[in-house]
């Protein structure tokens, strides 16, 4: 090392860097960034059809949809400040940006996992018989949430288990088949591929707990003030996708199913789990309704008990989150995730 | 020697400083304040659901697990290393299948291993056996073949049978180089703990890291990552003097 001062000035900068947070400020270049799931197909197709670049140009912006492979990264991402908005679950959202005091913004709810996710024994039984099991799931994620819900619903808990064990999603088809696994909680595409070994046993899924898994365009809510044309082109953007996918579009549709790994049955049937907002003013109704702040507490509690929240949080209340009455659940001097139905709504009206 | 950590220390106390000015909730860069506290519970607080120091069960799931690999590896290496370099009909057997497979990249292999030995301890166990001990096999039967072959001679004429060969001409020769093959070792054998702890497990270092990378609790996985790092040290150092102190005529580098 015959130069340190010279290594240490190169990294100081890197770090700086690195270390630059993302401002809010009027700005023309958006990027948001969405991972594989069957209720985000839309956000690749919006970029690969040229619907996305439409509805920005009509608001003078320009938008980038950017496809990442693992989802947990997409949302760091976000949360570092690499992207505008990025594709999320409210559980996900709470725990992540929200958590990390990153002030998030739910401008589009797309969809609720009715189905998707589930709970899978390999064998007869029921909910009761998972007692003394191991459990194969992604920890800390909406499976281990399904998983809480499910026990709950018998009066177990996961004190009742053989433990549960923390399985990489691209290793849950293989992990299903060896001995050591008794029961998984996945979701799909993994969900239909596992159901197809012999003796797999569905004992509950999001159909059970309907519209608490849910899935969203988060943005940053500083950039979505000073950028209201962000948030337009976006919703404008995916409501139109969304009455191709309603009307049956089968060139639409099957673009998504392709880009997903299945065709256009397997990507029906995944469909069919998932309870999709196609239209804007059904997502209204959902985002308003008094369920979700119920939904909200419920999940901030889980996470709190996981110390999901942060090992430093202090109670389940530690982040507010905001609904579109202007309520709130949690820490009101907390708010970092808002439930706002502005954009939705301006596409109920037409006023895109 | 201090100087490169203190720099690395400035620029991220720097970095994490403008960061967190922006937003005191941020996760990435965490004040080095904070990364202590966080590693003051880790060691001595009770998980609220099991009761266990979470900290002090990892490491030592994790040391188990490495060091039943690397003991293993070691013996497998320091045996057929010694066969291969010894006789020749072993070399000619073997040694071209050990040198093909020391190509295969053993995290290819893991789904294999999987179905092999299943999602328990022992597939993480052989994930560590199989990565390191093709290149200790190969090392050893190496540093065996270099011997000058007139020590054997000697001991032929003086009457040694192959096992007295192998047993108090060659394993004494090739002792020092096998710690310093496992030294070499111990950081390739970390990666494969760690691979094997991220894909399926309920407890480890490695397990740890990728939970928590859940939900960007930067501050557990620094305080790991320097553990992880201070173990490392503290195992490369043992076998450092643990070699000077038997085999002092071996005349070890000082690295």
């Amino acid at each position: 090392m015959g130069r340190p001062s010279k290594l240490i000035l190169s990294f100081l900068a890197a770090t700086t860097l690195a270390g630059a947070p993302a401002t809010a400020q009027e700005k023309t270049d958006f990027r948001v960034a969405w991972s594989i799931y069957v209720g985000w197909m839309p956000w690749g197709y919006m970029e690969d059809s040229g619907i996305m670049d439409k509805w920005a140009e009509k608001y003078g912006i320009d938008v980038e949809i950017v496809q990442i492979n693992d989802y947990v990264e997409s949302i760091n991402q976000y949360t570092a400040g690499a992207f505008d908005g990025v594709s999320a679950t409210n559980m996900d959202t709470l725990s992540i940006p929200s958590g990390g005091g990153v002030d998030t913004t739910a401008l589009i709810v797309g969809d609720y996992s009715d189905g998707n996710d589930a709970v899978i024994l390999k064998g007869e039984g029921d909910l009761t018989s998972l007692a003394g099991k191991p459990v194969n799931l992604v920890e800390l994620s909406v499976s281990h949430y399904l998983l809480a819900r499910a026990l709950d619903s018998v009066g177990l808990a996961e004190r009742d288990l053989d433990g549960v064990i923390n399985t990489s999603d691209a290793d849950m088809i293989a992990a299903y088949t060896t001995d050591d696994v008794q029961a998984v909680v996945t979701w799909n595409p993994l969900v239909s591929a596992i159901m197809e070994e012999p003796g797999a046993n569905k004992l509950f899924d999001s159909s059970d707990i309907p519209g608490e898994i849910i899935d969203l365009m988060v943005v940053n809510t500083e950039t979505l003030e000073a950028n209201p044309a962000f948030g337009k082109a976006l919703a404008g953007a995916w409501y139109e996708t969304m009455a191709l996918m309603a009307a049956g579009d089968e060139e639409a549709l099957t673009a998504m199913a392709e880009a997903s790994g299945t065709d256009l049955a397997g990507y029906k049937a995944q469909l069919d789990s998932t309870e999709m907002f196609y239209d804007p003013a059904a997502a209204v109704t959902f985002t308003e309704s008094g369920e979700l702040p119920d939904t909200m507490v419920s999940v901030a509690e889980f996470l709190f008990d996981k110390g999901i929240l942060g090992e430093g949080a202090p109670s389940a209340d530690f982040v507010g989150v905001a609904y579109p009455d202007g309520s709130t659940t949690g820490d009101a001097a907390n708010v970092k995730f808002r439930f706002d139905t502005t954009y939705m709504q301006m596409a109920a009206d037409g006023a895109l | 020697m201090l100087l490169p950590f203190a720099a690395l220390f400035i620029a991220y106390a720097l970095g994490s400083e403008a960061r967190l000015a922006d937003n005191p909730q941020d996760k990435l860069l965490p004040a080095p304040s904070k990364i202590a506290e966080t590693a003051g519970r880790l060691i001595t607080t009770a998980d609220r659901r099991s009761g266990e120091i979470l900290f002090w069960k990892d490491t030592f799931a994790s040391l188990q697990r490495l060091g039943l690999g690397v003991a293993i590896a070691a013996v497998t290496g320091l045996i057929t290393g010694l066969a291969i370099g010894l006789f020749p009909y072993v070399r000619a057997a073997a040694s071209g299948f050990v040198s093909v497979l020391s190509m295969v990249p053993p995290l290819a292999v893991l789904p294999i291993l999987f179905i092999v030995f299943g999602l328990g301890e022992v597939s993480k166990l052989a994930l560590v056996v199989i990565g390191i001990t093709p290149f200790l096999i190969r090392d050893l039967s190496q540093r065996v073949l270099d011997i000058p072959s007139e020590l054997f001679v000697k001991a032929q004429t003086l009457g040694a049978s192959s096992t007295v060969i192998a047993l108090r001409v060659a394993l004494p020769l090739v002792m020092p180089r096998l710690i310093q093959s496992v030294r070499l070792s111990l950081g390739p054998a970390w990666l494969f703990l760690i691979a094997s702890e991220a894909i399926a497990a309920d407890g480890g270092l490695g397990y740890r890291i990728f939970l928590v990378r859940r939900y960007l609790a930067m501050d557990v996985i620094l305080t790991y990552v320097i553990w992880i790092t201070l173990l490392a040290f503290l195992f490369d150092f043992a076998l450092r003097r643990l070699s000077q102190r038997l085999f002092p005529w071996a005349g070890e580098d000082s690295l």
